[in-house]
Formats: structure tokens, sequence, C-alpha cells
């Protein structure tokens, strides 16, 4: 094929060329050790994979990525997701902007190109995407520094995005109609048509996408910033906060209390992000500033039942695989990503160290019921594995977000760059 | 006086919004060259750094790329024209680059070193490919009008093969210059090239050249070429005629590929250190007298001259950004090539452009956070900078302040980190946020600040008689000890929690505790001792005798340290407070003696 360059500054030659399709030279392993820190903290052995770099696609996009998202997919789809959505911060000019990742762009450019995502539409947003959920197929909820509780919605037919509703000053300081009085709306997380907001404030924010005023707030809900919230079930949600605490809250209840508090052992070192498990509900995992894994078993006890040694900086999102909740995945300020990995089977391997074809160590830890309890409960260490891969070789800036939906996962980064791997179980 | 405000900028082309990928995915590189490792001797260590290099090229080359689809598709012709000064400029920037590649990092040596700069010339001299195109797709090339200067095109810049195969056009197109082309094509055919392994040395090459020098000469003397004065030219170019050459000063375009293709065909072995004579003898030549050296030329010239200074100082002035130069002189210092030069201000030229260059990052809205990374590796002056910038970052969101935080954490800026915490606990006090306040607060160790949020705590209790935030204060956990205000205030609070439980006995001890150990502000007393009233009248004696008489001498040094006329000015209340307090205390130590004399007794 003819090279396209264009004509008055490129011809290419075929050396050049290979030069100039660079992307992400497969770096070489790097092993990362990181001591046991108290107690009841494992230790935990991570060891960059090289292997699936070659399946990643990157994209300078000229802003730093506080958020990305894939749209969901409709019941019984059967394709991998290939539509996603990534909110910017910390610039003059912030935006939201959907991407496509299909074969749409396939033949656009060179060859090498081919699955780099494509901007579908982008739009204005006022203040740094502090968080970001999709309600539906259309329609993005965006939780802003400025304290507005925004919904855009993607009209798909002619790749635009436009405001479909928003609540002003969702969290604010002591005078909301003062100018600069909206607090940062930390965390937003939906179950259509409700959206219920945390910030900066304190405060808990229950809405309905079709509704201006709020259904419900909690004013002084958290003494300190609260920093991400989640559904543990329909009518209750959970907080996390710059203290340690993790909260569960029952919307039934009028009283504004919440119903249970759990937290971490004196230190008090802020909590950033929280999932559930999706099948098992009990099982709750944290992030924490120091990095810190945290499984939380919110049947029993007020402290963690492990904690797991992690990211050198703080962790600023932890997702269970929404599908194959054996897998996790952790991104952090100090650049890394991590995917934990509690599905190897235990039986058969008898030794700590497994020299397999990947280069990966093992970390063993309790098998007893494994039947019966979960991977992630199970506290002893000495039994069942844990493979952990860090999927970044190497890390400069901060990962601020990712997100995975059936094999793909997508994460943003302050380097300004997108990553997209649409083969993470190959 | 004129009114115009202007906006003044350190680094323009920080703000070019296409320019941040240059600016990011070259932050990556530049950390990896960082970090490389040292120990890497000799040959694999340049291996290392020509990729380096070449990493930085194609990062100029993807933005440049970028850029000129930009400009492709904008409509507006302003900003179409800015887009192409901006590819102009960032393709100067490869050529220069890869010129010092070649000439510094690489260090090309004598045969490979001419076979890199047509490698460089092919890849640059661009202006000449739209009519190649043309020629090679039109139906019947060798009757094209423009078909000899592509056979020259091709012949000027080395490329042996294609030439010789648009000469095989012509020889099946026109029967009367078989015999020509066949000789022309055998003489290309076995022109001696240099070679890039050690496969022939350099007296071998020579010998090799001269015998096809003299062949060339030959058939030139013979008149072999004399009808056809196109086939006759390229044989004059083939020896290296300088007139032959320049007469094809339109294909091209430029003196630094007339200097390269003279090179090819005179001088095939030329030593890096004879390139200075042939680079200026060639650009005189070229240029005739008729224009001055641009910006440009003179910045190559320096190059051919291996003077690197002049090449960084000649690009400082010329370009309107310190990303070329900053990282051009990081790479070829890490080749060790600078290390003699000394500046008479600041450390050296590596260390002074990294700083311009992180200077201008920080003064970006966005881009603040690669310039850290530079001041990291000026080992000198990177600190400093790094602190006096650091503490002019806006600060808009917790989340924000965190990143900037962990940052001057990590590398053990203490003062910074307070600075940071302290103006976050004092927008959270603003607020009205007092439980994020004393959370920064506790963060930044700062003890003063600790006791002033305390102290709003106490007042607010005082002021509406319950705790608010006690999610918090119930939490304070070894932080307690920071401040003696924030101690008493965690103490004080837990009484409430005993009283409330009802462990009495252990809420009073730790009530009379409080202020025997002087925990408590003596501001404070009168409210613990009121709230000791109820325990004093509680059905069961609670206050041992010792403890009541604790509490009676704690009541007398509060009321004796006041002055009468103090006392004249507190209101009833107070006056009936203490009268009660005394009542009660009294009561209780008559029920207590009774029940300690009974117990003993008994």
């Amino acid at each position: 094929m003819a090279s396209p360059a264009p004509p008055g500054h490129a011809h290419c030659p075929a050396s050049l060329s290979l030069l100039a399709r660079r992307r992400r030279a497969a770096a070489a392993n790097q092993q990362r050790r990181r001591q046991a820190g108290g107690r009841s903290r494992r230790e935990v052995v991570v060891v960059a994979a090289a292997r699936a770099m070659e399946d990643v696609c990157a994209k300078f996009v000229s802003q730093k990525v506080s958020k990305a998202r894939w749209r969901p997919l409709p019941a019984a789809a059967l394709q991998p997701p290939d539509i996603f959505a990534t909110g910017s911060w910390d610039n003059e000019d912030n935006r939201i902007s959907i991407w496509s990742v299909g074969d749409l762009g396939s033949v656009g450019l060179n060859g090498e190109y081919q699955g780099e995502p494509q901007l579908l539409c982008d739009i204005r947003h006022s203040g740094d995407v502090m968080d970001m959920q999709f309600l539906d197929q259309e329609r993005v909820v965006v939780a802003s520094s400025t304290g507005n509780v925004t919904i855009f919605r993607h009209h798909q037919n002619n790749q635009t995005l436009s405001t479909n509703q928003r609540w002003e000053k969702a969290h604010y300081h002591v005078d909301r109609s003062a100018s600069c009085g909206g607090a940062a709306c930390t965390g937003v997380i939906c179950n259509n048509p409700e959206v219920v907001t945390v910030g900066e404030d304190g405060r808990i924010n229950l809405l309905r996408a079709d509704q201006k005023d709020a259904v419900r707030t909690i004013d002084n809900a958290d003494s300190s910033t609260l920093h991400a919230v989640t559904f543990l079930r329909t009518t209750e949600i959970l907080t996390v906060n710059s203290i340690g605490q993790l909260k569960i809250w029952d919307l039934r209840q009028q009283r504004n209390e919440p119903s249970q508090i759990f937290s971490l052992t004196g230190d008090r070192v802020p909590l950033h992000c929280v999932d559930r498990h999706p099948n098992q509900q009990h099982i709750v995992a944290t992030g924490g500033q120091d990095g810190m894994l945290s499984i939380w078993d919110i049947r029993q006890g007020t402290m963690p039942v492990s904690l797991l040694n992690a990211h050198e900086a703080e962790m600023w999102e932890v997702h269970f695989h929404p599908s194959n909740p054996d897998h996790l995945f952790t991104c952090s300020e100090d650049g890394s990503l991590w995917h934990w990995d509690t599905s190897t089977s235990v039986a058969e391997k008898p030794s700590f160290l497994h020299q397999g074809g990947r280069s990966t160590t093992y970390f063993s830890h309790n098998t007893i019921n494994q039947s019966l309890v979960s991977a992630w409960l199970s506290n002893d260490p000495t039994k069942d594995r844990m493979e952990i891969t860090n999927l970044i070789p190497n890390q400069t800036l901060s990962v601020n977000s990712l997100d995975i939906l059936g094999p793909c996962l997508v994460y943003g980064t302050d380097a300004e760059a997108i990553y997209v791997n649409r083969h993470l179980f190959a | 006086i004129s009114s115009c405000v202007f906006v003044v900028r350190k680094d323009q082309d920080i703000y070019v919004q296409t320019l941040r990928k240059l600016f990011n995915e070259s932050h990556g590189i530049f950390i990896g060259l960082q970090r490389s490792e040292e120990e890497f001797a000799g040959k694999s260590r340049k291996t290392q750094l020509v990729q380096v290099s070449k990493n930085y090229r194609s990062v100029i080359r993807a933005c440049m790329e970028d850029m000129h689809q930009a400009a492709v598709s904008a409509r507006d012709p302003a900003l179409h024209s800015q887009y192409s000064t901006q590819v102009s400029i960032l393709s100067a920037m490869e050529l220069i680059w890869n010129l010092c590649e070649i000439l510094f990092v690489e260090a090309a040596v004598a045969g490979p070193l001419l076979l890199r700069l047509l490698d460089w010339v092919r890849l640059h001299v661009c202006d000449v490919d739209n009519m190649v195109r043309e020629v090679l797709s039109s139906e019947n090339p060798s009757k094209h009008e423009l078909f000899w200067n592509v056979v020259d095109v091709f012949v000027l810049q080395g490329r042996m093969d294609e030439a010789r195969h648009l000469l095989s056009k012509e020889a099946s197109a026109n029967p009367t210059s078989v015999n020509m082309c066949r000789i022309l094509d055998d003489l290309m055919k076995k022109m001696p090239v240099p070679s890039l392994g050690n496969t022939q040395t350099l007296t071998e090459m020579e010998l090799k050249w001269q015998h096809w020098h003299e062949e060339c000469q030959r058939y030139l003397q013979d008149g072999t070429f004399a009808s056809n004065s196109h086939m006759e030219s390229i044989c004059k170019i083939l020896l290296g005629d300088e007139n032959a050459i320049l007469e094809k000063k339109e294909l091209m375009t430029t003196w630094y590929h007339f200097l390269v293709t003279r090179l090819l065909y005179s001088h095939p072995t030329v030593k890096p250190m004879e390139l200075r004579f042939y680079a200026q003898s060639s650009m005189d030549l070229f240029l005739g007298g008729e224009s001055s050296p641009e910006p440009l030329d003179t910045i190559l010239m320096a190059a051919f001259e291996f003077e690197m200074h002049q090449v960084i100082k000649e690009c400082s002035i010329a370009l309107s950004n310190w990303w070329f130069v900053a990282h051009l002189t990081d790479l070829l210092d890490h080749c060790k090539l600078l290390q003699s030069h000394n500046l008479y201000f600041g450390s050296n030229m590596r260390e002074f452009l990294l700083l311009e260059y992180a200077s201008g990052l920080f003064s970006h809205y966005s881009l603040w956070q690669l310039g850290v990374d530079y001041f990291d590796h000026c080992p000198e002056y990177g600190r400093v900078y790094l602190e006096l910038h650091i503490e002019r970052i806006p600060l808009n969101t917790e989340q924000k302040a965190l990143k900037v935080l962990r940052i001057c954490e990590q590398r053990q800026m203490h003062e910074q980190v307070r600075s940071i915490c302290k103006i976050m606990a004092m927008k959270a006090l603003r607020n009205n946020r007092l439980g994020s306040a004393l959370s920064w607060s506790i963060r930044a160790k700062d003890a003063a600040f600790a006791t002033l949020i305390s102290d709003r705590f106490l007042k607010d209790y005082c002021e509406k008689g319950c705790f608010s935030d006690l999610d918090l204060i119930d939490n304070l956990g070894p932080s307690m000890l920071l401040s003696d205000r924030l101690t008493f205030l965690g103490k004080y609070r837990e009484f409430h929690r005993l009283y409330g439980e009802k462990r009495f006995s252990e809420a009073a001890k730790l009530l009379l505790m409080l202020m025997t150990a002087h925990i408590a502000p003596c501001s404070f007393w009168m409210t613990l001792l009121t709230d000791a009233l109820p325990l004093l009248e509680q059905k069961e004696v609670i206050f041992s005798a010792e403890q009541t008489y604790e509490l009676m001498r704690c009541l007398e040094d509060l009321t004796a340290g006041k002055s009468d006329k103090q006392k004249f000015q507190d209101d009833d209340v107070e006056t009936m407070k203490v009268e009660m307090l005394r009542l009660a205390l009294a009561r209780n130590l008559a029920r207590v003696i009774v029940k300690e004399g009974t117990l003993e007794g008994s």
C-alpha cells in the first residue's frame, strides 16, 4: 500500500514508517516487591507483564483524563463493548468525550492505527470531571468540581452530545447562592432512574433523572469529605470518607444517620474508592490513600477482613469484574494498574512459586471451604493463591480511572493518554 | 500612556493544543532515559541512546502528522496557515534532530556516515515526491515530459535501483538508445557503495571506487553518451562533476542535498571531521551569493562543523519553544558529549535548559505535572525550583491538593506539605467544615491549628449543648495526641459516651482526671463541674470521699482565682451554679462518709 503520508513533509521509507509506528514497546519485566506492613497485612508480589501490552492501543488526547467509562451493553448483547466516554480535569476547558473503538476507523488511516480510539463527539464541561457513570445506553451522569451534577445525552444518530438535565450546585458550602459557593461533587452512582451523589461538603443527594429537585438530601451526612459512593442494594448505599470510614446508609429510613459504620484501625487513612462484589453483596473492596486494598465482609465485624499492601500512592479506583468477579482491577496515583486474579485453580499447584509460561508469582492464602467462602474473604495466607499482574510496565504519571466490561479494559492517565485493551483475558 | 495589557508567556508553544501530545509522550521517553542504566558500556549503550533518539523523532513525526491532518481539515484560512507553520517548524526540528543523531549520538564513521546522510536527505527532501508520483503513475513514463527529471532525482539521491528501473523503460520504448541505456545501467549497477558492516575496509572501497570512476571517465571521453544530453549529464553526475550537479539545483532544492550528492559522487568515504569543508563550500556554491543563509542553514552548518553548543544556541534563538533544546541537550549529555562546558550562570547547560522548559510547563494551567519530573533530574537547582513553583499551583479541589501533596511528600518537602495542608484547612474552616479542617491539620501535624479547631468544636458544644461531627471525634485515635486541646476534646467526648452508656464510675474518674491532670483548659472547668452535678445527684454514690475532696478543691481553685471585681460582674446564674455545686458536693460527701464508714465497719 502506498504511504498516505501527506506531501510536503513526510516521505517515509520502510524503516521509518516502522519507526513512526512505535506504540508502546513492551518493556522488560520488572519485578517489584513490597514487604508486608502490619500484622494482618499480606505480602503481595507483583510482576509487570509484557504479555498484554501488544494488545493495548494508546491515544494521546491533549487533556488529562480523570474518568473513563464503557457504555453499558444492551441486555443479551453478544459483541464486546465498543463505545466509551471520558472526562478531563485540570484544564481551562474541560470536556466530556465519546470514543469509538469499533471497526469504524480501521480502514481510515494507516494500517498501524487500527483499533485506535476515534473521537465521535465531545462537549464542554464546566469544572473538573470528578466522577462519571452511564445511566443507560444514551445518558451519562457527570459530577463536577463546581458542585454541579449534569446528565448528558449522546445522540447516536448524528453523533452529538447535549445537556439533558442539570442540578446546579447539588453540593455546596455555607452559602449556595454565592458565586463560588459550590463544593466539589466527588462521587456519583446510578441505578436508573435513581442517581446518588456525594461531595466534599459531606452531603448525600438522592436524585431522580427526571426530577429537577432532589428526592432527598442528607446534609452533614459526614463531617469529612465523602470520596466515593456505590449501591449495596437498591435501597442501601455505601460511602467512603477521608478518615478511613466505610458507612452503610439505608435510604428507606428517615433518620439522617448511617445504619452501620466500619473503619480502618486507628490510622485513619483516607479511603478513595469502593466497589461491591457483583454476586456476593456482602463482599466490599475499598482502596486507600496509602495504596492499600481492603476487603470487607459487611456481615461481620467493623474492620476489614484483609488488608493487602498494594500501590505506592493513592488508589483512585477499584473494580470487580462485573461478570467475572474473581478478577479485580485497581489503579493508582503511582502510575500502575493492577489485575488481581483469584480464579487460578488451587488444588493442583503445591508450590508457592509457580514457574509457568508467564512470569508470574502466586501469592497463597486459604483454601478451606473454597467452594463456600469466596477467595476474597479467606485470610489464611498459606494455601490460596492470588495472581497479581501490573498491566503498565513503564509507569510515570497517575492512572486516574479504569473501567472493565467483558474482555475490554479502558484507562486514562494524567499523561493525557487513554488506553484500550480489547483482549484482556487473551 | 498605552492602556494595553500584554499577556507575557514564557514559552509560547506550551499553549499549542496539538503539541501537548509531544510534551506528554516525550516526557515518558525522557523519564525512561534518566532511568536507563549507565552500566551498559560501549556498543549496547550507544544502540540504546540511538533508540532513544529515534523514539524522540518518532514522537515529533507523529505530532507532525496530527498537525498536518488538522491543517488539512481546518476551514479557517488563518487557522490553516497557523497549523501549516507548526508543521514546518516540527519538520525543521526533526531535520535538525536527525542530523544530530547521525553526527553526535550515533557518531557514524567514514563509510556508514555517507549512507546515513543519504537516508537523511531522502527522508527530508520531499518537494519532488509529487513529481515522481505523477511520472510513475502515468501511462507511458518514458514519454512524460518530466521523465528525465525523475531519473535525475533518483540519481541525485543515490536511489540507483529506481533509476535503473526507469532506464529500462526508456530502453524498451526507444530502440535507438538501447545500447547507451545498457552501458549507463551497467555503470550504475557497478557503482561501489560503502558497506555498513565490516565486510570491506575503507582502502578496498577506495580502490574499487577509483576503478569505477576511471571506467565512467572513459565512457564520457569516448563520447558514448554524446547523442543523448540527458544521459551525458547523468554520467557527469556519476563522475562528481560539480557543475553538472549544480545544474540540477531545482531538483535538489537545498544546499545540504547538494552537499550529500556531491559527497556521494566525489568523496564517498568522507570522514566526519572533513564534513565542515565540504559543507561550507557546498552552501557557498549552492546559494551563489544570491541569498543569505537562514537560521536553519546556520544550525545545520554548525552541526556539520561539530559545534554542538552552537547548534543548541542557534536553536534556542530560532525556535519558539524550549522543548527541543532541552531534550536534545539532555540526550547529548547522556552521550557524554557536553561535560566540558560549564556556564558562568547556573550549573550547566543541560540543567539550565531543563529548568527553563520545566518552568514553562509549570506556568501552564494543566501541564505542570510533567514539569515535576524534569525538576527531579536537575541535581543543582531542581529542588529549589520545584519548591517555589509547587506552592503556586491553585488548589481548587481536594483531589488536586492530594496530588500536589503526594508530590511534596515523596520528596520530603515538609515546608510545602505544611503550607498546602494549612491552605486546605483554612478553606475548610471558612466553609464551616470543621471535620475536614481538623483532618487537614492532623495530616500537616499542625498542633496550633488543631487547637484552634478543637476550640471551635468546644465552643459549638457550649452553645448547642451537643457535639457536631461525632463520627470524626469518636475516631481520632492516636492523632488525638497532636495537641493538648485535641486530646481534651477527644477525652471529653469519651466522658459523654461513658455517661451515655451509664458507666458512671468510669465517667466520674475520667472527668476528675481531666481537671486534676490539667488537660482541660481552665475556662472549661465550670462546664466540667456542672457536668459532675448529675453524677453527684445519682441514687448511688459515685465519687469517693477522696474524689469529692478533689472536686471541691477544683471548685475552690476556680472561684478563688477570680478577683472580687470579676465576681461582682458574674451574673446570677453563675453564682447559683457555684452554690448548687457546693451543696451537691457537701451532700455527696456526707453520703460517701456514711457509706465508706459502713463498708469498713462491716
